[in-house]
C-alpha cells in the first residue's frame, strides 16, 4: 500500500486542531466537573445517612453498569423526545461529568478510607470539626493516593471523548472522520488519529509520574 | 520557672483545685462493658498515672475525657465549664467544650504526615484557635527549642525517628494550651534507646507544673512523676493512692499481682 504523505501532513495540523479545540477542552471541563461530583458522591457514600448513602451508591451501579456510548446517545438523542434538547458540546460535557463522576466517586471514597483512623482522632484533639479535619488534614492525604487512579480516569476519559464525534462534536476524530469520507483515505486517516491519541496519552501518563514522584515527597513509605 | 516560658501552663488555677472530676463514667462496646462506673479526679499541676492489665480500659477513660468516644453514663467536670452528665445524649456543643479542655499525646504519634514540624504544631492554634499566626510560629519554635528539635522545624514527620515524632505529638499537644494532657502510652511504640528522651520532656513538663494523666506501662516512671496512680482492672479501679504505696506496697491481690508481673516478666 502506497501511503499519501502529503496527505497525512495536510490532515495532521487540522487533526491536531481537532484535539486541542475539541478533545483537550472536552476532556477538562468534563474531568473537573466529574471531579467535584465524584467528591460529593464520596462523601454521600461514606455519610451515616442510609438514603443518601443508597442515592449515591445507586448513581454509582448505574453509571459502571451501562456503556458511556449509550448515557451519551440517551442524553443528545434520548432527551428531546421528552421535550429536552441540549446542544452537542454541553451534552457531552454532561455525559462525560456523570460517566467521570461515577468512576471516580468510588476512588476518592476508597483513598479517604485509606487514612488512618489516627488522623481523624488527631484532628479532633487539635480541636477541629470533622469538616475541617476532611478538608485540611484527611483530603490532603486522600489527594495523594489517588492520584494513579485518577490519572488513569483521566486518560480513559481523553479517549473516550472521541465517542463524541457520535453526537456531531467536533473534536479530533470527527475530525478525521470528515476529512477521510473527503479524501477516502479512512486507513491513512484512523491511523493518523490513533497516534495522535496515543502521543496525549503519553504526555499525560509522564505528567502523571512527574506529579506523584512531586507529591512523594510529603508521605512516608 | 518564669513567666515567659514556653513550657509553664495555663496558671489560672490554683494549685491543688481539681482540674478534672469524673464520676461514675461508663462506656460499653457492644455487649462489652469496659468502664463500669470510673470515678477519677486530677488536681491542678499533678499527675495521674493510669495503670493495668491490657484490655482493662485505660486508653477508653482518656478517650472518653477527650471527647474521642462518648460515655454511656457518668459525669465529666472540668473546672470552668459545665459538667457534662452523659445520663442524657450530649449536645455536640457539650462535647466540644469538654473535648477542648486536654489534648490527647497519641500511642502512635498520629502527625499529620502531609505538614512539616511547624505546620503540625500550629495547625490547632492558627486554624481551630484563630490565634495570629506570627505569635503561633513564635511559640511552637519555642516550644520545639525546648524539646531539642528546633533544627527539625521544617521537616516531615517521616523524617525524623519516632522519639522525635513523639516529642513533635507532645508539643503539638502544648501548643492547644489545653488544661490536661492525656499521654496514651507514649512511649510504647518507640525502641527502647529513644524511650529515655520522651520520658524525660513529660518529666519536664510534669516539673513545670503541667497537670496530666498518664497511662503508662513504664512502672519506675510512674513512680517518679505521679502525684496518684489508679490501677485498673476490668473497666473498675481496683486500688488507687500514692506511687509508692500503689506500685511498692500494694494492698489488692489483683495489683500485687500485676506489678509483680511487670516487674519481673520472666
Ligand atoms: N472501638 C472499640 N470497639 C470495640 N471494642 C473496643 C473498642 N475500643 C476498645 N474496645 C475494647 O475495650 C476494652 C478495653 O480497651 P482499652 O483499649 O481501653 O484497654 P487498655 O487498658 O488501654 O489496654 P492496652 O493496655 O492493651 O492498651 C478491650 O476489650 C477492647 O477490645
Ligand atoms: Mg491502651
Amino acid at each position: 500500500m502506497d501511503i499519501d504523505w502529503d496527505l497525512v501532513a495536510s490532515s495532521f495540523w487540522p487533526l491536531v486542531q481537532g484535539g486541542i479545540r475539541g478533545t483537550i477542552p472536552l476532556s477538562l471541563a468534563s474531568f473537573f466537573l466529574g471531579l467535584v461530583l465524584a467528591l460529593i458522591v464520596a462523601l454521600m457514600r461514606l455519610s451515616g445517612n442510609k438514603v443518601i448513602s443508597a442515592i449515591a451508591r445507586g448513581y454509582v451501579s448505574v453509571i459502571r453498569g451501562t456503556p458511556l456510548l449509550v448515557q451519551l446517545f440517551v442524553i443528545f438523542y434520548g432527551l428531546p423526545s421528552i421535550g429536552v434538547v441540549i446542544d452537542p458540546w454541553p451534552s457531552a460535557i454532561i455525559a462525560f461529568s456523570l460517566n467521570v463522576g461515577g468512576y471516580a466517586a468510588e476512588v476518592i471514597r476508597a483513598a479517604i478510607l485509606s487514612v488512618p483512623k489516627g488522623q481523624w482522632e488527631a484532628g479532633h484533639t487539635i480541636g477541629m470539626s470533622p469538616v475541617t479535619t476532611l478538608r485540611r488534614i484527611i483530603l490532603p492525604q486522600a489527594a495523594r493516593v489517588s492520584v494513579p487512579p485518577l490519572s488513569n480516569t483521566f486518560i480513559s476519559l481523553v479517549k473516550d471523548t472521541s465517542l463524541a464525534s457520535l453526537i456531531l462534536v467536533t473534536e479530533l476524530f470527527r475530525q478525521a472522520q470528515e476529512i477521510a469520507a473527503f479524501s477516502q483515505e479512512f486507513m491513512v486517516l484512523y491511523v493518523e488519529a490513533a497516534v495522535i491519541y496515543w502521543v496525549f496519552c503519553l504526555i499525560l501518563s509522564s505528567g502523571q509520574s512527574q506529579l506523584e514522584k512531586r507529591l512523594d515527597r510529603y508521605v512516608a513509605h | 520557672m518564669s513567666p515567659t516560658d514556653p513550657l509553664a501552663p495555663r496558671g489560672t488555677v490554683p494549685a491543688h483545685e481539681p482540674v478534672l472530676t469524673v464520676s461514675g463514667l461508663r462506656k460499653s462496646f457492644g455487649a462489652n462493658q469496659v468502664l463500669k462506673s470510673i470515678d477519677l479526679s486530677v488536681r491542678q499541676g499533678e499527675v495521674l498515672a493510669l495503670i493495668g492489665p491490657s484490655g482493662s480500659g485505660k486508653t477508653t477513660v482518656l478517650r472518653c475525657l477527650n471527647g474521642l468516644e462518648t460515655p454511656d453514663g457518668g459525669v465529666v467536670a472540668f473546672r470552668g465549664i459545665r459538667p457534662v452528665d452523659f445520663a442524657s445524649p450530649a449536645s455536640k456543643k457539650q462535647l466540644a467544650s469538654l473535648r477542648d479542655q486536654s489534648a490527647m499525646v497519641f500511642q502512635h504519634y498520629n502527625l499529620f504526615p502531609h505538614k512539616t514540624v511547624l505546620e503540625n504544631v500550629i495547625e490547632g492554634p492558627v486554624q481551630v484557635q484563630k490565634r495570629p499566626k506570627a505569635e503561633a510560629v513564635r511559640e511552637a519554635s519555642s516550644l520545639l527549642d525546648r524539646v531539642g528539635l528546633a533544627d527539625k522545624r521544617d521537616q516531615y514527620p517521616h523524617e525524623l525517628s519516632g522519639g522525635q515524632q513523639q516529642r513533635v505529638g507532645i508539643v503539638r499537644a502544648l501548643a492547644l494550651k489545653p488544661s490536661l494532657l492525656l499521654f496514651d502510652e507514649p512511649t510504647s511504640a518507640l525502641d527502647p534507646e529513644l524511650v529515655g528522651d520522651v520520658l524525660h520532656v513529660i518529666k519536664e513538663l510534669a516539673e513545670e507544673g503541667w497537670t496530666m494523666a498518664l497511662v503508662t506501662h513504664e512502672l519506675a516512671f510512674a513512680r517518679e512523676v505521679a502525684s496518684e496512680v489508679v490501677f485498673m482492672d476490668g473497666g473498675v479501679v481496683v486500688e488507687r493512692g500514692h506511687p509508692d504505696q500503689v506500685l511498692r506496697d500494694p494492698q489488692e491481690e489483683r495489683t500485687q499481682q500485676f506489678v509483680h508481673r511487670l516487674l519481673n516478666p520472666f
